[in-house]
């Protein structure tokens, strides 16, 4: 059986960054599928690259991971402004992020307009598009 | 302006501390995308010998590797810096699949074992790093997050990228898929095994260095 587990943005808001990370690889160790809220910031990708290292064993193979904004195409000057003013008070919020154990997920493929996550089965489960 | 001002500063600093040691120019890329080919290419025109071993099977390159004091002269000028070949970074590693390409399953383990230590490496050397390769394997798709990972920590830290489309020689290549992943980069189609583009390469070495 497939778990999807939604984390809202709020869950790792007040978490330092390697708290962060242990809470999502917790919770993908599972055997789960995080889609959370927003974006880690590129720093936190790398550290969580990282982490997952560390914990490959017999069992657990590593992740797939996919972020991605709900903007698409040029912005003008002004959305930038406005946008980057939101993440200055709010966080990355913005977006999305899919994590998931890497002896589930197959594969997240992404183009401009659609998120497709291929289980190991090779079927695909889920096709957003944006 | 204070941004301005921070900027010139740390320019003039930049060049002040380049200019007291060589350039370290690291290559970083997914396993496979033909970094240790491009590190190799190099290396035989500059210094007429390779830099390591390349294999179909993923991970060949599991220690971080350096090549020091090479130059390059291209059309008149200079350019003197440190190689750092970079293991493959990989968001999953798993032995079976060292397994289902011929290798027993000791080795298999080993090389598993030691490739999630060459990715932690290479993670560790992006801070190190005065400028930056990313080869792409540009038959595959650009999008995989490794890549949205690592151009994005090079710009969060602002080291120079330049973006190679490694594999044009292959039907299946497409370097405009790339170009609109990354429109903000150059992007320079390369076969680093048969040494297609590679002038133009070097030129946009020199681009990014200056």
């Amino acid at each position: 059986m497939l778990t999807l587990q939604f984390m809202a943005y709020s869950e790792i808001e007040n978490l330092n960054s390697s708290n962060r990370i242990k809470k999502i690889l917790d919770i993908v160790k599972e055997n789960k599928i995080v889609l959370l809220e927003g974006k880690l910031k590129k720093e936190e990708e790398a550290s969580l690259i990282q982490a997952t290292m560390e914990e490959i064993n017999n069992k657990f193979k590593g992740i797939e991971l996919s972020a991605f904004d709900y903007a698409k195409g040029e912005e003008v000057f002004i959305n930038k402004l406005r946008k980057n003013f939101a993440r200055f008070l709010l966080g990355h919020r913005n977006g999305m992020t899919i994590i998931g154990p890497a002896s589930i997920v197959k594969e997240i493929k992404k183009d401009p307009n659609k998120i497709e996550l291929l289980t190991k089965d090779g079927n695909k489960k889920r096709s957003k598009k944006r | 302006m204070i941004n301005l001002v921070k900027q010139f500063i740390n320019k003039v600093l930049k060049n002040i501390f380049k200019k007291k040691k060589h350039l370290k120019l690291g290559i970083y890329g997914a396993p496979n995308s033909g970094k240790t080919t491009l590190a190799n290419k190099i290396c035989q025109d500059w210094l007429g010998e390779d830099m390591g071993n390349v294999s179909n099977i993923a991970h060949e390159t599991r220690e971080v590797q350096i090549k020091e004091q090479i130059n390059i002269k291209h059309k008149g000028k200079e350019l003197s810096f440190n190689l750092v070949d970079t293991p493959g970074i990989a968001t999953k590693i798993d032995y079976e699949d060292f397994i289902k390409v011929g290798l027993k399953q000791s080795e298999a383990k080993k090389r598993a074992k030691e490739a999630t230590k060459g990715v932690i490496d290479s993670i560790k050397w992006l801070d190190d790093m005065d400028a930056v390769v990313i080869t792409l394997d540009a038959t595959k798709d650009p999008y995989s997050q490794v890549n949205i990972t690592i151009v994005g920590n090079l710009q969060a830290r602002k080291i120079p990228v330049l973006i190679v489309a490694n594999k044009i020689d292959l039907k299946k290549a497409n370097i405009k898929k790339i170009e609109a992943a990354f429109p903000q980069y150059d992007v320079i189609g390369i076969s680093a095994k048969y040494g297609k583009n590679v002038d133009k390469f070097y030129e946009a070495l020199f681009v990014i260095t200056s």
